[in-house]
């Protein structure tokens, strides 16, 4: 017991040594070297007219027909980050099953497509609840919406959906996607 | 480019990154471990620590240094996260309730990582640098010690002495954890994680609307969370959150971060024992099963099988659009084979055989690769069952690497076999069989409480605490008196009761002479071994878990 006593006294004093390192002026390192990038350590902001919308990052929650339409979102109210997260509902869950074939009626509806062509991003939440982005195919499936909304035309708007979409990097890591508040800032921009 | 074949690629591309860099990286961890030279900075923590860095330690006084750095360790994390009201940076966050700052003290100085709470609600910015962002340290180098601990035992003769964990501790941190969590913090500022002190501010959006930004220092947590096997995440949504994981090759650096030091270990056993192609036997099982796992949970993801993905047109539910079912299934496979149960995905929306898979990878025992050091120490554990079972079979002398295995080794063996599987299922039948506690444990029971997925998620919640994973099927509901403290004891002793048997072990071993190999010596580097090795690790997992499994993921996936 004696023993246990004197190797903790020693694992005390050894841990506040690494605490110093490990816990202060390792991320503190790591904050000093973010001063160098200020722009990506400070969360990717996006300026339009210099005043700041938002994290090219973080999805944030739009609504009416002149905007492309994110995901639906399980963190909060929806886009929250202060609670990030996802349903964590089952594969054959039957909430969530009502759920999404309510959805797929609602997004036919709306952009007037068969349900057969809704994407399934469209119609499930993301992991996080803040996913910044859409499948291509969703984006597509928004632009003749959009386009007629704004007054604008529909090639117009096709191809500002085209400049917000990242390809697979180098050609095989994740999945293409299209930045759906990069996109909306575009259609701003336009005035 | 096909998608199918795009998932190909990626997961081609991290085995050659993990092909070429496990051979220098083996043998740089064998030196950091073998050498007698102390660099100037280890020497004034030892002299700040006033810890005689040249004692040799006998297995006894090993664990109980191990166990008093781990019991001190759990001390303090609990105190700073019941005193974090009073602490500067706390951003106004209030102490963390008793039974949730035991269970997060434990999840974290176990290497589990298990997280009840959501950070951006629950954390302020100094205890995750100072006491999380520590203990992801520390943690892992523990496993590392235990690991370097029992190789010691296989490659030395006629001592009692298997080194000192002091050193260990201090070796494997400051040369292997340090360093490169450093240079893949700068990696991942640039892929776009961040790192900084924000106070949660308000903006506004595009449309006019408001939304609450959040930061922290993620980059440098997310670093070592990865790397050391940890997977405790800055945010509730852990790597799913853009912040943590914003794109696709920073995905692909952080499975690689969290493999890397798994996959090299076995080169750093061969190095140290003086036979590289027991090195190259032992990767060779890690490998098999966790392509296997690979293959099989990205072909159930893409696939989409179940009602919902099925009426959605894909397994999309709970995934980000950057990852998709491919590079989720990779992570979540990579993430469970090891013990760092970070996730990209909710793999409680994962399709029945998806989440089966990730399930069953933690029910191996954590061993392909497994977690820094663990999985190491756990698969040869189950190489030396292995040369003791095919000895029985075909009546051979059941030695491994010039040792025998007696009667002693195979109790310490068997003891450390059991006690993951006797944690889990006593711990889920409990609380499956109570329905005070189901009802608590599941968010929506009368949906899920009485079904097979309702039991996956109890049945997933013990065995991801019981193996030091951290990752859950996230409906679980955690957050009670009952499960805080259920759940911690489940890591306490899933941690520290094998690492002591394991230590026994080393003890036992080192103090053998060695065995010249006879005729009668079964090879321990060939082709049959490995697959020897495989059989027994799926088959012990296998008959230990099947009669639950059935219930759980097995009655979903065939719904």
């Amino acid at each position: 017991m004696l023993s246990f006593a004197r190797q903790s006294a020693a694992a005390l004093r050894l841990l506040v040594v690494l605490t110093v390192v490990l816990g202060v002026a390792y991320p503190l390192v790591v904050l000093g070297l973010g001063r160098l990038m200020p722009d990506r350590a400070d969360g990717s902001m996006l300026k339009v007219d210099g005043t700041v919308v938002g994290s090219v990052l973080i999805g944030q929650a739009f609504s009416g027909d002149e905007w492309f339409l994110p995901r639906p979102s399980a963190a909060g109210a929806g886009y929250d980050p202060r609670a990030s997260g996802a349903t964590n509902l089952g594969p054959n869950s039957p909430v969530l099953l009502s759920t999404v074939e309510q959805r797929i009626q609602e997004v036919a509806e709306r952009e007037g497509v068969d349900p057969s062509q809704v994407p399934p991003d469209a119609v499930t939440a993301s992991g996080s609840g803040l996913d910044p982005h859409i499948s291509p195919a969703y984006a597509a499936l928004q632009v003749p919406r959009v386009a007629n909304a704004r007054g604008l035309d529909e090639a117009t708007v096709r191809n500002l959906a085209v400049e917000a979409t990242t390809g697979r990097e180098l050609g095989f890591l994740g999945e293409p996607r299209v930045n759906v508040l990069r996109l909306n800032a575009s259609l701003v921009n336009l005035g | 480019m096909p998608a199918a074949l795009a998932a190909a690629l990626q997961v081609g591309l991290l085995v050659a990154l993990l092909a070429a860099v496990h051979v220098p990286f083996g043998d740089y961890m064998a030196r950091v471990f073998t050498t007698s030279r102390h660099l100037r900075v280890e020497r004034v923590v030892y002299r700040l620590g006033s810890i005689d860095a040249e004692a040799d330690q006998r297995w006894p006084v090993y664990a109980r240094s191990l166990l008093a750095f781990s019991f001190v360790s759990i001390l303090v994390l609990y105190a700073l996260l019941r005193v974090q009201g009073h602490l500067p940076l706390s951003l106004g966050r209030s102490g963390v309730p008793a039974d949730g700052a035991w269970n997060t003290a434990v999840s974290f100085v176990t290497n589990t990582n298990w997280q009840w709470y959501a950070g951006e609600s629950t954390m302020g910015h100094l205890v995750p640098m100072v006491g999380l962002t520590v203990q992801s340290f520390v943690s892992a180098a523990v496993g590392l010690a235990v690991a370097v601990a029992l190789v010691r035992g296989f490659a030395r003769d006629r001592t009692d002495r298997i080194g000192s964990f002091w050193v260990d501790l201090v070796r494997g941190t400051l040369r292997v954890l340090l360093p490169i969590s450093l240079v893949a913090a700068v990696v991942l500022l640039v892929g776009g994680v961040v790192q900084n002190l924000a106070v949660p501010h308000e903006i506004t959006t595009l449309s006019g609307s408001t939304q609450t930004m959040v930061g922290g220092p993620v980059a440098s947590q997310e670093a070592i969370k990865n790397l050391g096997t940890n997977g405790g995440g800055f945010f509730a949504a852990n790597a799913a959150h853009p912040f943590e994981n914003p794109d696709g090759w920073t995905n692909l650096f952080q499975v690689f971060l969290m493999l890397v030091i798994p996959f090299s270990l076995p080169r750093t056993f061969g190095q140290m024992v003086g036979d590289r192609r027991q090195g190259v036997a032992i990767l060779a099982a890690m490998g098999a099963i966790w392509a296997g796992a690979v293959a099989v949970a990205t072909w159930a993801e893409t696939r989409g099988l179940g009602t919902v993905p099925q009426a959605a047109g894909g397994a999309m539910e709970g995934k980000e659009v950057r990852f998709g079912p491919a590079a989720s299934a990779l992570f979540g496979v990579s993430t469970t084979v090891t013990s760092t149960g970070a996730n990209n995905a909710s793999y409680d929306s994962f399709t029945g055989l998806g989440g089966g898979a990730t399930l069953f990878g933690m029910m191996l025992g954590e061993v392909a690769p497994g977690g820094v050091g663990a999985g190491l120490y756990g698969m040869l554990v189950l190489a030396v069952l292995t040369v003791f079972l095919a000895g029985l079979m075909v009546g051979r002398t059941p030695e491994y690497l010039g040792k025998k295995i007696g009667r002693r080794e195979v109790t310490l063996v068997a003891l450390t076999v059991l006690t993951m599987p006797a944690l889990v299922l006593v711990g889920a039948a409990i609380t499956a069989g109570s329905p005070a506690l189901t009802d608590a444990s599941v968010s929506d029971p009368s949906v899920q409480g009485s079904s097979a997925h309702g039991l996956s998620e109890i049945l997933y919640a013990y065995t991801s605490t019981a193996n030091n994973n951290g990752s859950a099927f996230a409906a679980f509901g955690a957050d009670t008196v009952y499960q805080n403290t259920a759940l911690g004891v489940a890591m306490l002793l899933g941690r520290f009761v094998p690492m002591v048997l394991v230590l026994a072990l080393a003890g036992s071993l080192a103090a053998q002479p060695p065995q010249p190999a006879s005729r009668g010596t079964l090879p321990t580097h060939g082709p049959v071994f490995v697959g020897l090795l495989v059989f027994v690790t799926v088959v012990v997992a296998g008959l230990t878990f099947f009669p639950a499994l059935a219930l759980g993921p097995v009655a979903e996936a065939l719904r």
